[in-house]
């Protein structure tokens, strides 16, 4: 059996995974940069709170909603984003996180500073599942979120983010219809960040809009170009080493964020693919260790 | 108290302003999104309270403040941006995140967590106009600014240097084919950017007599907005949004008390414009 602390350390990790592979869609593969991606967490983890607590649904039907409307909210919100391009886009989506906070913070009726408590574990056959039991829903979570992302990066949409993300004009001069995609990666990229919202607020049963902050759409970002933004397995990674990161150095607290920023800042300096990204120096020494060791077989 | 007010956001945007420039000009060289900035900002209050301690005058620890803000700013630029400038936007945007954290904690673990009292006896005039009156601080804060505007103006609009800047802002790669060293030119743009953000720290820790290692959380990311709002890499553009921001945050907070944080009204303002406008105020196209 897994250990408390362990179960409840991985959970929080899982959570991270699925909110890196949805922000991967909409600036991986679409390559729209958005810097506000905590804001779509925190309108799933609202919605779901709300549902739960105020209008007595359920576990299952609040997290359905809540991915729901995180991702209308977030087509909504890509509107204004169209009308931008890269740099003013990357600052009107930390503006984006920036608003949906304070509305969070100053608005009574999603509890302003005092956030909303009492959002239980979700029931299974009329019982609270178990820790354990939480993060196999979350490892379900993961799975579907991959499944999508295969499905995606091999069918006609990942093409045309891919050209859309290479050269905007180029694409639509290609004949594809640059606006349905973008928003269509905004959608699909809310809505994932809403379902973590939901998994998120549900297992700490309670929410405060600092947990939705431009800060931690830094730490989603983060994990997405740490590990390699762009790929499937890089956000994984990234969440998983960043993720464990704070629990790993709890003896050196006092640095822990000293290094994550120098450890981002080196990263960027010297392998900005990240560490698993398709040019980086890991996959590339892997790649002639496999060629070499074949080479190796073929000559005996 | 409406002229009080008044006042205060005069003030409030005249910081604004000597921030702002710095990033505008950065990113009219660069196109790099310079969030280590805010950095280069605190960088300059703790340096200038340092050197108002050993040297006690106001006027040179600002001094002594810009000039090793202008040396950071230039490592920044040669460590951090230019080899990067081929890669995807994002990457010297994160880079430049990651410094600025880092920056942060630096200032955390060596000068502590706490405010440090910045004590200084300004003796300055009061500025006036009929029923507005500017205190000794803000007077400062307006003259020191106003101040640096104009030299820089003076700077760019007459001088070859300026020329060449302006050039190089505007592109690089002619500018270089007629004898110009861009490289020397970025460096030195960087170097007066940052030289105005440590002097903009200086000021800010004078008039709250306070320096804080996060003193430059909210700077770093409401000057972004303030300077996309006037239009990313327009000098006189940014000034204007400045002043627009820092009196719209103190008349419609202070005066009209709506019930929304100061600080995302930037962003709410930065988003309605881009709007319709979506190169800012006074963007081109």
């Amino acid at each position: 059996m897994l250990s408390g602390y362990l179960v409840t350390v991985l959970i929080t990790i899982g959570i991270y995974i699925i909110l890196a592979l949805s922000l991967n869609l909409i600036t991986g593969y679409a390559g729209q940069i958005s810097l506000g991606h905590a804001a779509f967490m925190g309108i799933g983890a609202y919605t779901s709170a709300l549902f739960y607590t105020k209008a007595g649904l359920g576990f299952w039907p609040s997290f359905l909603l809540a991915g729901l409307v995180a991702g209308l909210l977030g087509t909504i919100l890509a509107i204004p984003c169209l009308r931008v391009r890269e740099d003013f886009l990357a600052i009107t989506t930390m503006g984006i996180n920036f608003v949906v906070e304070a509305t969070f913070l100053y608005i009574p009726f999603f509890g302003a500073g005092m956030g909303i408590g009492g959002i239980d574990l979700p029931h299974f056959f009329g019982q609270e599942i178990s820790k354990s039991g939480y993060l196999a829903l979350v490892v379900l979570v993961i799975g579907l979120m991959i499944a999508l992302d295969r499905w995606l990066t091999r069918s006609w949409i990942g093409l045309a983010w891919a050209a859309i993300r290479e050269d905007e004009e180029a694409a639509g001069a290609m004949g594809i219809d640059v606006v349905r995609f973008k928003v269509l990666a905004f959608a699909l990229g809310s809505a994932g960040a809403g379902l973590a919202g939901s998994l998120y607020a549900h297992f700490l049963t309670f929410i405060m809009p600092v947990n939705f902050s431009f800060a931690q759409s830094m730490v989603i970002l983060s994990m997405v170009v740490f590990g390699g933004i762009g790929t499937l397995r890089g956000p994984i990674v990234g969440a998983i080493v960043l993720g464990a990161l704070p629990e790993i150095s709890r003896p050196a607290m006092e640095y822990r964020t000293l290094v994550y920023g120098l450890l981002l800042l080196l990263l960027m300096r010297f392998q900005p693919g990240g560490i698993l990204g398709e040019h980086s120096l890991l996959p590339r020494s892997w790649r002639k260790l496999c060629t070499a060791m074949q080479n190796g077989k073929t000559g005996q | 108290m409406l002229f009080q007010q008044i006042a205060n956001g005069i003030a409030t945007g005249a910081v604004y302003a000597l921030t702002t420039l710095g990033l505008t000009m950065v990113y009219g060289v660069l196109r790099v999104l310079h969030v280590a900035h805010a950095g280069i900002y605190a960088l300059g209050a703790y340096v200038g309270l340092v050197a108002f301690r050993f040297l006690e005058s106001f006027w040179l620890s600002l001094l002594v403040a810009m000039v090793v803000c202008a040396a950071a700013g230039i490592l920044v630029e040669r460590f951090l941006y230019t080899p990067l400038l081929h890669l995807p936007r994002i990457v010297p945007l994160i880079g430049s995140i990651g410094l600025f954290i880092a920056m942060e904690e630096a200032f955390r673990i060596v000068a502590g967590p706490y405010a440090l009292a910045y004590e200084t006896e300004i003796r300055f005039l009061s500025l006036g106009l009929g029923p507005l009156r500017l205190t000794a601080p803000q007077s400062l804060i307006f003259t020191v600014t106003m101040l640096l505007l104009g030299l820089l103006w003076l700077l760019l609009s007459r001088s070859t240097l300026g020329l060449a800047m302006r050039a190089t802002a505007m592109d690089a790669d002619t500018t270089a084919t007629f004898g110009v060293d861009t490289r020397l030119i970025v460096s030195l743009t960087f170097a007066i950017g940052s030289a105005l953000a440590g002097a903009a720290g200086v000021l800010i820790g004078v008039y709250d007599n306070q320096v804080w290692p996060t003193m430059g959380s909210i700077p770093a990311y409401k000057c972004l907005a303030i300077v996309v709002l006037g239009g990313l890499g327009n000098i006189p553009g940014s000034v204007l949004a400045s002043f627009l921001i820092g009196l719209a945050e103190t008349l419609l907070i202070g005066v009209v008390a709506i019930p929304f944080p100061r600080d995302a009204l930037a962003f709410v303002a930065m988003i309605l414009v881009l709007m319709f406008r979506p190169r800012g105020l006074l963007g081109k196209g």
